[in-house]
């Protein structure tokens, strides 16, 4: 009998709608495996006091005792990634800069967390304002992969992913911008998600490349991270690029679709290593045998999606952190000479290393001279990204892809050069570039026994598609 | 291209006073980085009209009507340094 902290989200729903448990022992069974795991893993930035906890999930057993009806989250412990603000609860970003920052709101998907009865367990750790791919950008201190503690757990939203493979949380949201939830999902061996682009509120996320973001579930079985997907998303007035898409369903499909899957041959070349090409190419049979289709594909602008990207996100990272001036709020140094001086030193003292650099690189590519030569041009060849993945889609309707070149790195293995992290983003960026939904779901093990995921990616606005696929694989 | 690029200068742009060090890391990294990028310059990107958003999105207007923001104490309280409900900050005007 495993652990009330082991179990899926869909799981512990039964348990509890059947009576065999409550949200109080669920709780104390998350708490337990915090105190147990914490010290060595460091998913959290903050973790709300225990009673306070206690108090919140006692409160939603009093109601379902009531016979008063209970939210789709039914009192489970959710983690969030501290970029996404917390009316009355510290939200960092990763980042010294919003050390004491205590938002004055809710971010919309934080309401609707509330509104479902989901109870808020913490803060999880990432790369300073979601720049990087290892949590090692943390000014928090890194987190520790709970598969090998020598280990990273992926990055930006890798608190939210150790923390959901520790058992500290039942369900956890991150954010995507560049792979961000689905790399770490697949270096720690759970399942994460990014939606389609627009259709989940980015109001109150910590704003990175803004026509990148978007925030999405983690969670250890598709079809939790699909409840979780339905109660966050939906359309919001205070996100105008806020889509009206019809909603998913968080319910198990009755006949899983057939699908025709889409395996791009550019993506299974050099640089991809051994161990994750097997598991891939093992999944991939495996659904054959299920009764999909295999489609060999082509994306040709592979090559070019890297400088893309970082030539987009940099660039609207720039104008996005302009904001930290220490003015209104976040770090201001002391004594400033002028205001000029307050800028140039909060900035300098507030924030780290790869934020830095991203900032400068994103404002000399947008500064006048350079900026038709290198961000438009982006923008472009965006387009034309665009149109590989539409073009694709004609033949097939899921694309079956590794979600990174390796499995876990070491801890300090790839820090000391920013290119070669980068590249490792390869297969995850596209679909931020393209907007198109994307799902990392646990495709067994490297002979090491790291955890590997295989990436499904789905046409605009077909997140469902994504689910279906995952049924197949699910454990 | 990215021997033009002056890393003094673009922090400056960026309101961030780098350190010694870190401009000379910088120039170093990041003349490294545009060197990479530099690819993208082989793309034929003739008539090829640059996507701003995934969506075909344009602008999303409310009505002109006032609605209550942030209460005044809200608004203030992660404020570095305040005063007679004002964040204060060094002069801006000689």
């Amino acid at each position: 009998m495993s652990k009330l902290a082991e179990k899926t989200a869909t799981e512990l729903k039964g348990l509890l709608h059947s009576g065999a448990t409550s949200c109080v022992e669920i709780m104390q069974s998350v708490l337990a495996e915090i105190r147990a795991r914490e010290s060595d893993v460091h998913a959290f930035i903050t973790v709300r006091d225990e009673s306070e906890v206690l108090k919140d999930a006692a409160e939603v057993d009093a109601r379902r005792q009531r016979g008063e009806s209970v939210g789709a989250l039914a009192g489970l412990p959710i983690a969030l990634k501290d970029n996404i603000c917390t009316l009355g609860l510290r939200t960092t970003a990763g980042s010294r800069m919003l050390e004491k920052y205590v938002p004055p709101y809710d971010a919309t998907v934080v309401k609707r967390v509330r509104g479902a009865d989901g109870i808020i367990i913490g803060k999880t750790n990432m790369d300073e304002f979601s720049m990087g791919s290892s949590t090692e950008n943390s000014a928090y201190g890194p987190t520790r992969n709970p598969r090998d503690l020598s280990r990273v757990p992926g990055g930006t939203s890798g608190g939210s992913a150790a923390a959901v493979a520790a058992n500290m949380a039942i369900l956890a949201l991150g954010s995507d911008t560049g792979g961000s939830i689905r790399q770490p999902a697949s270096f720690c061996g759970v399942v994460g998600m990014k939606p389609t682009y627009g259709r989940v509120s980015r109001f109150g996320l910590i704003a990175y490349g803004s026509s990148l973001d978007q925030i999405g579930p983690i969670a250890r079985s598709v079809e939790d991270a699909a409840l979780l997907l339905s109660v966050i998303s939906g359309h919001d007035a205070n996100d105008s690029t806020s889509l009206n898409l019809p909603a998913i369903t968080s319910e198990a499909p009755a006949q899983a679709r057939k699908l025709r899957i889409g395996v791009p041959k550019e993506y299974f070349g050099e640089g991809l290593s051994g161990e994750v090409r097997g598991a891939i190419e093992a999944s991939i049979a495996q659904m054959q045998r299920e009764g999909h289709t295999l489609v060999d594909i082509s994306l040709p602008h592979t090559k070019y999606a890297i400088p893309t990207y970082y030539l987009i996100a940099c660039a609207e990272a720039s104008a996005n952190l302009a904001r930290y001036d220490g003015v209104r709020y976040g770090h201001r140094v002391a004594d400033p000479a002028d205001l000029l001086d307050m800028y140039a030193r909060s900035r300098e003292t507030g924030l780290g290393e790869e934020v830095k650099r991203r900032i400068v690189l994103g404002t000399f590519t947008l500064s006048a001279g350079y900026s038709e030569a290198y961000y438009l041009r982006a923008q472009k060849v965006r387009t034309l990204i665009r149109r590989d993945f539409e073009q694709a889609f004609e033949q097939c309707d899921l694309i079956a892809s590794p979600v990174a070149p390796t499995t876990a790195f070491k801890l300090g293995e790839k820090t000391s050069d920013p290119l070669a992290m980068y590249l490792g983003d390869i297969y995850s960026v596209t679909a931020n570039l393209t907007g198109l939904p994307a799902l990392s779901a646990p495709a067994g093990h490297a002979p090491d026994g790291l955890p590997v995921g295989i990436q499904f990616t789905a046409r605009s606005a077909d997140d469902a598609a994504l689910f279906h696929s995952g049924h197949t694989l699910s454990q | 291209m990215s021997d033009q690029f002056d890393v003094r200068y673009v922090a400056q742009l960026a309101r961030l006073a780098l350190s010694e060090d870190e401009v000379t890391k910088f120039q170093g990294q990041l003349g490294h980085i545009l060197s990479y990028v530099e690819q993208l310059k082989e793309v034929d990107v003739t008539g090829v009209e640059p996507t701003a958003h995934a969506q075909q999105v344009t602008n999303v207007f409310r009505a002109d009507a006032s609605r209550p923001g942030l209460e005044h104490a809200a608004a203030l309280a992660n404020a570095p340094r305040a005063a007679n409900g004002l964040i204060v900050v060094p002069k801006v005007i000689e």
